[in-house]
């Protein structure tokens, strides 16, 4: 490390990032020295039993340690096999699996189809708690029909099911699990996956080094690099530090406007990635009876709102302006729909036609959602009269009021679960739950046929019905797709993926 | 001084009993906790779900009972996030927070007290000056700015300690300078003022003019009078330094109990912010009474007005 003349020491006392641009001197390579990857969450980990974790954080960790019966290539969009070697549709609702012989998981026991029916018949009961029940509610039961094959019994058609076996539904080792439990497994993480934890402290530090022994042919083979420490540090400043003295070799989730000073001291990367902003309009609230319940207020609002210079500023990097519902990276999220261009003039237009020439007043919750944006909407609004009143809360109390029918207005975000498909989407909002404020039928039996039909292309046409109606009816409206800057070491080779989920079992030196 | 003393302890009691309601009836103020823990992805089934496995959907009055029932007893329930007893998890980080906090108060009143008499000795000379100064900016700078310099400059760029992280007792030496500094002004001033009153005083001029050394007249006579309202702060200041160091346990990486309490708040894992509440509340509680206890030993007018 050089000294630094007071002159500097001033200009940096200005603000962090730009501080660290004048510290000279080349940091250490700590990482690539001993084949260890330092990782910062900034935020806690949960414990490790995958069926209840909410967190990217835990779900990247177990990712490493666990597998599924199968695996999607993101590149090529493709479900390949991973415990299971082959599957099969045996009827409308029954799947077999043939399993890989040979599999061993990290302490030392055989996979074999006892651990398929014993983990996935105990998550599937309710009184497991498994977090998300979108995850497990379409299996009624699993049996056994012999040492390498496996039937799943479906409770109702689901398209997403193949999704959700490509390693959201990790299997366990059945003895240790029938006995410990979701906490026992927890504590001590056993899996077939490419790393094994060898130590945490749950929340704080986990420590995982490559498993040896890891199956040949497993979509998750290669890993070069023998050590992953995974640290909670909840600063991002204190990460960026860390960072650039070189005792960190991967960080992620850096705002827009820090990634771009960081730039010149480290390697960033910017990816797209499933989760999508959106203002939501619930034409049901109060009781049908606010102005959002008019189809051309809605489509004024969408008119008046400057989606292309929000996004620019304030989500930059990867992120566009979306029309639609979905992700266009999700598959039926249908592209050639009813797109409504910032035009301030049209707005007025179609408010005065609506009877709302002097403009209205009406709340907008923004959770999770960065103040400026609700900010810059609630601007551009009130350019056309429609005075918005801001509020923000926590997604928990924003959601609350919005199933309560309180709202006109959401404006939050929706990740899919990193699942390219758009059941995981749409089927949530307007499919007629409790979330879905919209209620129209047309759209909800459109989502129905899509989300049960095995045909790809049945699905894909009737999404695409949906998707159409819903940017016709301006239900939404879609802001952008969110984007994840990463920040490495500049000799780390990593390829981030839109599903948000780290494979670092493909990272390397440079 | 028995009667005393069982005085305090009984309002003791009561704040802790009053601040644990209010913490408890806060948590359901701020939103709905099933929908909070059954994540942002969850469905209003899934909400559903943990609101009964948790028993959300009792009266808040029948669960906040059942809670203090079991605390009385010991159980402080389990963390809903950690799916591990309370108990242990606080058990786990409390020893950082202490070390933090004991270590930061006591590098701020060694500093403090001893500015704090130069001070007063000669008001407004350059020892006064510089205590003027370094006090100001104490308070004036934010800690988390002070934190993220320090480690700029000694973690960044001379490499002398790390940068975060509690592994080492090496970690510790730049949050408890930064927390030190933010708890060292109030400290310094009272010491200052203090002095300068008694210094002032009919008894103290008869212990000079009798001839007695500089050095028995402060520390034997003065210091002993001025230091009453000190220990008053000092047992505050202790508690906030405890109790509040969530922004130096952020900025450092340190995980101690500030920051699982504001961790947990914002999952909603009620029973461990529970637990910290009432263990918060119950050591500030503690530190007054002693700090009273310690004042009416010090003092014995104060024994006679209570």
């Amino acid at each position: 490390m050089t000294h630094h003349t007071p002159k500097y020491f001033l200009s940096g006392a200005l603000a962090l990032a730009t501080s660290l641009s004048f510290a000279a001197g080349t940091p250490a390579m700590a990482g690539k020295d001993d084949n260890t990857l330092n990782v910062a969450f900034a935020s806690e980990p949960e414990p490790l039993d995958t069926y209840k974790i909410a967190g990217r954080q835990g779900l990247i960790l177990a990712r490493h340690i666990y597998d599924g019966l199968l695996y999607k290539n993101l590149d090529t969009g493709e479900i390949v096999p991973a415990l299971a070697e082959s599957w099969e549709f045996t009827g409308p609702l029954t799947m077999e699996f043939t399993l890989r012989k040979g599999v061993k998981f990290h302490n030392g026991a055989d996979f074999t189809a006892d651990d398929v029916v014993e983990t996935l018949n105990t998550v599937i009961a309710p009184e497991y708690g498994t977090r998300y029940s979108i995850s497990v509610d379409w299996i009624e039961s699993v049996e056994k029909l012999a040492d390498d094959k496996v039937r799943i019994n479906m409770s109702k058609p689901f398209a997403g099911a193949v999704e959700m076996l490509a390693d959201a539904l990790p299997i366990y080792p059945h003895e240790f699990f029938a006995e410990n439990g979701s906490e026992g497994i927890s504590a001590t993480p056993i899996g077939t996956g490419p790393y094994k934890l060898v130590s945490q402290e749950p929340g704080i530090r986990y420590e995982m080094e490559r498993f040896e022994d890891h199956y040949t042919g497993s979509p998750k083979s290669g890993a070069t690099i023998d050590k992953i420490i995974v640290r909670t540090m909840p600063e991002m400043n204190t990460q960026y530090a860390e960072l650039m003295s070189g005792d960190l070799d991967w960080i992620w989730r850096i705002p827009p406007d820090q990634a771009k000073q960081l730039e010149s001291r480290v390697q960033i990367i910017s990816a797209p990635i499933m989760r999508i902003g959106y203002v939501g309009f619930a034409p049901e609230a109060m009781g049908g009876d606010s102005p959002i319940a008019d189809k051309r207020v809605r489509q004024a609002l969408i008119h008046a709102t400057n989606r292309a210079a929000i996004t620019e500023a304030f989500a930059g990097g990867a992120s566009k302006v979306l029309n639609t519902a979905c992700n266009p990276a999700q598959f039926g999220c249908e592209q050639d729909v009813t797109s409504y261009d910032y035009d301030p003039e049209k707005a007025r237009a179609l408010l005065a036609e609506a009877g709302y020439e002097d403009g209205f007043e009406m709340e907008m919750v923004f959770a999770a959602m960065p103040r400026p944006t609700a900010e810059a909407v609630a601007a551009d609004l009130a350019k056309v009269g429609v005075t918005l009143i801001l509020n923000e809360q926590q997604y928990s109390s924003g959601i609350g009021k919005w199933r309560a029918k309180e709202l006109p207005a959401f404006f939050s975000n929706w990740g899919s679960y990193g699942i390219g498909d758009t059941a995981f989407i749409l089927s949530n909002f307007f499919g007629g739950g409790d979330d879905d404020l919209v209620q129209d039928a047309e759209v909800a039996e459109l989502l129905t046929v899509a989300d049960t039909a095995s045909d790809r292309d049945v699905r894909a046409e009737n999404y695409s019905m949906a998707v159409k109606k819903i940017a016709d009816e301006a239900y939404w409206m879609p802001m952008y797709n969110f984007n994840v800057n990463y920040g490495l070491a500049e000799d780390l080779n990593f390829t981030p993926h839109p599903d948000e989920f780290a494979r670092w079992w493909n990272s390397s030196w440079k | 001084m028995l009667g005393y003393i069982s005085k305090r302890l009984l309002v003791a009691f009561c704040v802790c009993a009053t601040v644990s309601a209010i913490s408890f009836a806060l948590m359901f103020l701020s939103g709905d906790p099933a929908i909070a823990i059954a994540g942002a992805g969850g469905r209003a089934q899934d909400a559903e779900a943990v609101r009964i496995a948790y028993g959300f959907d009792r009266p808040i009055v029948v669960q906040y009972l059942d809670w203090i029932g079991s605390a009385l007893t010991g159980d402080l329930g389990r963390s809903i996030y950690f799916n591990v007893p309370v108990t242990e998890i606080i058990g786990n980080r409390v020893g950082v927070t202490l070390n933090l906090g004991v270590l930061s108060f006591l590098l701020a009143l060694v500093v403090a007290v001893p500015l704090g008499i130069a001070a007063a000795l000669r008001p407004n000379g350059w020892i006064d000056r510089l205590a003027l100064v370094l006090a100001v900016t104490g308070q004036a700078i934010p800690s988390f700015w002070l934190g993220l310099m320090a480690i700029v400059v000694f973690g960044v760029w001379y490499g002398w300690v790390p940068i975060s992280g509690a592994e080492t007792w090496q970690g510790y030496i730049l949050p408890v300078i930064v927390l030190s500094y933010y708890a060292m002004p109030a400290m310094m001033r009272i010491t200052r003022s203090g002095m300068i009153d008694v210094l002032a005083t009919d008894y103290i001029r008869a212990a000079r003019a009798k001839g007695l050394p500089m050095g028995t007249v402060i520390f034997r006579h003065a210091l002993r009078n001025a230091v009453l309202p000190l220990v008053s702060l000092a047992a505050v200041q202790l508690g906030l330094l405890l109790s509040g160091s969530i922004v130096i346990e952020s900025v450092f990486a340190l995980n101690g109990l500030g920051r699982l309490a504001w961790e947990s708040l914002l999952r909603s894992d009620l029973p461990v912010v529970q637990a910290i509440i009432l263990i918060l509340s119950l050591l500030y509680v503690l530190l007054t009474t002693l700090a009273d206890i310690l004042n009416a030993v010090l003092d014995p007018r104060l024994r006679g007005a209570s």
